[in-house]
């Protein structure tokens, strides 16, 4: 009887860790479309690529335990190094559209690296 | 630091000989035993217990989850929200760590957590450029990511 309950509640966390996964990779695809710049659109790709494919190894890393007994490290270095390069993308790809004259969003409030950009640009010159 | 870990690792391989069982498990009785040992014995060794700085990377990465959990839901909120009104914009927070891996941790952390985004870090290292998502007030979240990573890093690091 204990055994049961126990594995039930193992699947319940399998299935919620992947539709939890596949949602946040959804609403993030919906953001890159959504939103109006580069900038603000690269919030959407880093942030729930990162959660959503951690969420999906999370389930396939139980669903291996308990279904198969076999503790799998490639799924568990597979989030450590998603949540490690993520925002290295993430940075470089931002920093990239920067350098190569992206605007911001008319609405975008502050610009405090613009003019420090220019100067390094105008020294470099 | 690394004096007390091998210390350590030499209490947990004695432990082994000992008990003349060579497997992983008693490795790990040994361990214990050592961080116990050190722990009661942490008067008479140099440094702090390094136990301590164990606690603060656990720490560390507990808050990094908790704010990666708020930023998904902060996106996901913005995503279906029929109307975007939000105000973008990119701010410099001025860094007071020094050492390259510290202000790679942090740009990391930074663009992990809710309507951030590190965008460029200033050639003398001193300043990090922000772009955020959704800025009306700029002291305030230069406040927030100071006293929560930076201090959380500096506890880790020194």
């Amino acid at each position: 009887m204990n055994g049961t309950w126990i594995s039930i509640i193992f699947d319940l966390l399998i299935c919620i860790s992947l539709l939890l996964g596949t949602f946040f990779l959804i609403s993030g695809s919906l953001g890159v479309l959504r939103f109006p710049d580069v900038y603000t659109r690269l919030h959407a790709a880093t942030k729930s690529a990162t959660l959503g494919v951690a969420g999906i190894l999370i389930g396939a890393f139980l669903f291996m335990y308990v279904e198969h007994d076999v503790v799998s490290g490639k799924l568990l270095l597979g989030i450590f190094f998603i949540l490690l390069t993520a925002p290295v993308s993430g940075h470089m790809i931002g920093r990239a559209a920067y350098r190569s004259g992206v605007q911001l969003w008319d609405k975008s409030i502050h610009n405090e690296f613009k003019d420090v950009y220019q100067q390094s640009k105008d020294t470099s010159k | 630091m690394p004096f007390q870990i091998l210390l350590n690792i030499i209490i947990a391989v004695m432990w082994m000989f000992l008990s003349e069982t060579y497997n992983f498990t008693s490795f790990l009785v040994g361990y214990i035993i050592g961080i116990l040992m050190l722990f009661v014995l942490q008067r008479f060794i140099p440094d702090t217990f390094y136990i301590k700085r164990v606690f603060s990377v656990i720490k560390l990465i507990m808050l990094f989850v908790r704010e990666l959990l708020l930023s998904n839901i902060d996106i996901v909120k913005l995503a279906y929200k029929p109307k975007l009104d939000i105000q973008p914009g990119i701010f410099a927070l001025p860094i007071d760590l020094k050492s390259n891996w510290e202000i790679t941790l942090l740009a990391n952390l930074i663009s992990l957590t809710p309507g951030t985004l590190s965008l460029e870090v200033s050639e003398d290292y001193s300043k990090i450029y922000i772009h955020a998502m959704d800025i009306p007030d700029v002291e305030q979240s230069i406040k927030d990511i100071k006293e929560t990573f930076e201090k959380a890093i500096m506890e880790v690091t020194r």
